[in-house]
């Protein structure tokens, strides 16, 4: 399936979950947050969520700002 | 010279943001350097193709400091509340500086979407930091939805151009019961004094430390610039008078 993650294309296979897709694109294992299709998952979350094809998710993490 | 946020105590009155540095090395350095004891940061897309290596919260734990989580660059209420429930899963604190912006141009506060987001995340169980602008009246009203602070910027963030209404920001102090934190504008030391003569409870700035030319020495300059404002504030300055008043008796003076 296709997804959109943080703004760019990206392949999974189907029944992939949203923390097999967080493991995909980054080795950092925490402070890390996560928004499907403009909806905060907890990270509780993460392993019991079914991401479909065409889903817009937002990893997210600390960046420098005031 | 500690202050109470939210119940807590912090032990500097000088609160750090963290944007602004030009790398780690640096903002490790500023931040030892100031003493302070809580730290802003954002919430940003994690470099999905060359990965990321936490470097920043790293940094915050080996220095000891406590972690204040942003909303910059939200211009709706719903936008800052999600990010700064997406903030409190990502760095498991329901402390909050919540920013929701009116205009990139001056980055000025939205006081009408400030303060409906100020409301859903006290009510969600967050404790609300909101930067705001110097207006007295919505300082009060976010007091009084249940901010644990309220932050006046001084003038426009990043703009180094003070305290542009110290009236107004003696009249937060003195219309709210919760910590006043003055938070944007500040240029260099002088400016961060002020803010605490004016009564200010604390001041939280960025790049007047990391766009320095020595980051490090005006991390140090802001440390004892705070500490002395405090002093000077508690201490109770001589009033302004028009004309001079001389502090060598006039008893005693010969007659030549």
């Amino acid at each position: 399936m296709e997804l959109t993650v943080n703004g760019l294309g990206h392949s999974l296979p189907i029944g992939s979950t949203l923390a097999d897709l967080v493991r995909t694109v980054t080795e950092q294992k925490r402070g890390l947050a996560v928004a499907v299709n403009g909806e905060v998952v907890p990270r509780g979350g993460w392993s019991v969520t079914l991401l479909c094809d065409g889903d817009r998710v937002e990893v997210l993490s600390a960046a420098q700002g005031g | 010279m500690s202050f109470e946020l939210g119940g807590v105590p912090i032990p500097s009155r000088l609160v750090l943001g963290t944007g602004g540095a030009a790398n780690l090395t640096v903002l490790e350095q500023a931040i030892r350097a100031s003493g302070t004891g809580l730290v802003t940061v954002a919430l940003r897309r994690v470099d999905t193709t060359h990965g990321t290596s936490g470097g920043l919260l790293d940094l915050v734990d080996r220095c000891g400091v406590r972690l204040l989580p942003n909303t910059a660059g939200c211009y709706t209420a719903g936008e800052a509340v999600k990010v700064a429930q997406l903030a409190r899963d990502a760095f498991e604190t329901d402390w909050v500086k919540l920013e929701v912006i009116g205009d990139e141009r001056t980055l000025l506060p939205d006081g009408v979407e400030l303060l409906r987001a100020a409301e859903e995340l006290v009510a969600d169980g967050f404790t609300v930091l909101p930067y705001t602008s110097d207006d007295p009246i919505l300082a009060r009203r976010l007091a009084d939805v249940g901010c644990a602070a309220v932050m006046p910027a001084g003038s426009p963030i990043g703009s180094g151009l003070g305290v542009s209404n110290p009236h107004h920001i003696r009249l937060i102090r003195q219309s709210v019961t919760v910590p006043v934190i003055l938070d944007a504008g500040i240029g260099t030391a002088s400016d961060a004094a002020l803010a605490m003569e004016l009564g200010c409870d604390a001041v939280l700035l960025a790049s007047a430390v990391t766009r320095a030319a020595d980051p490090v020495a005006m991390a140090t300059a802001m440390r004892y610039a705070v500490e002395s404002g405090r002093l000077a504030y508690q201490a109770g300055r001589i009033p302004r008078r028009f004309h001079a008043l001389a502090s060598t008796p006039d008893d005693g003076r010969p007659e030549l």
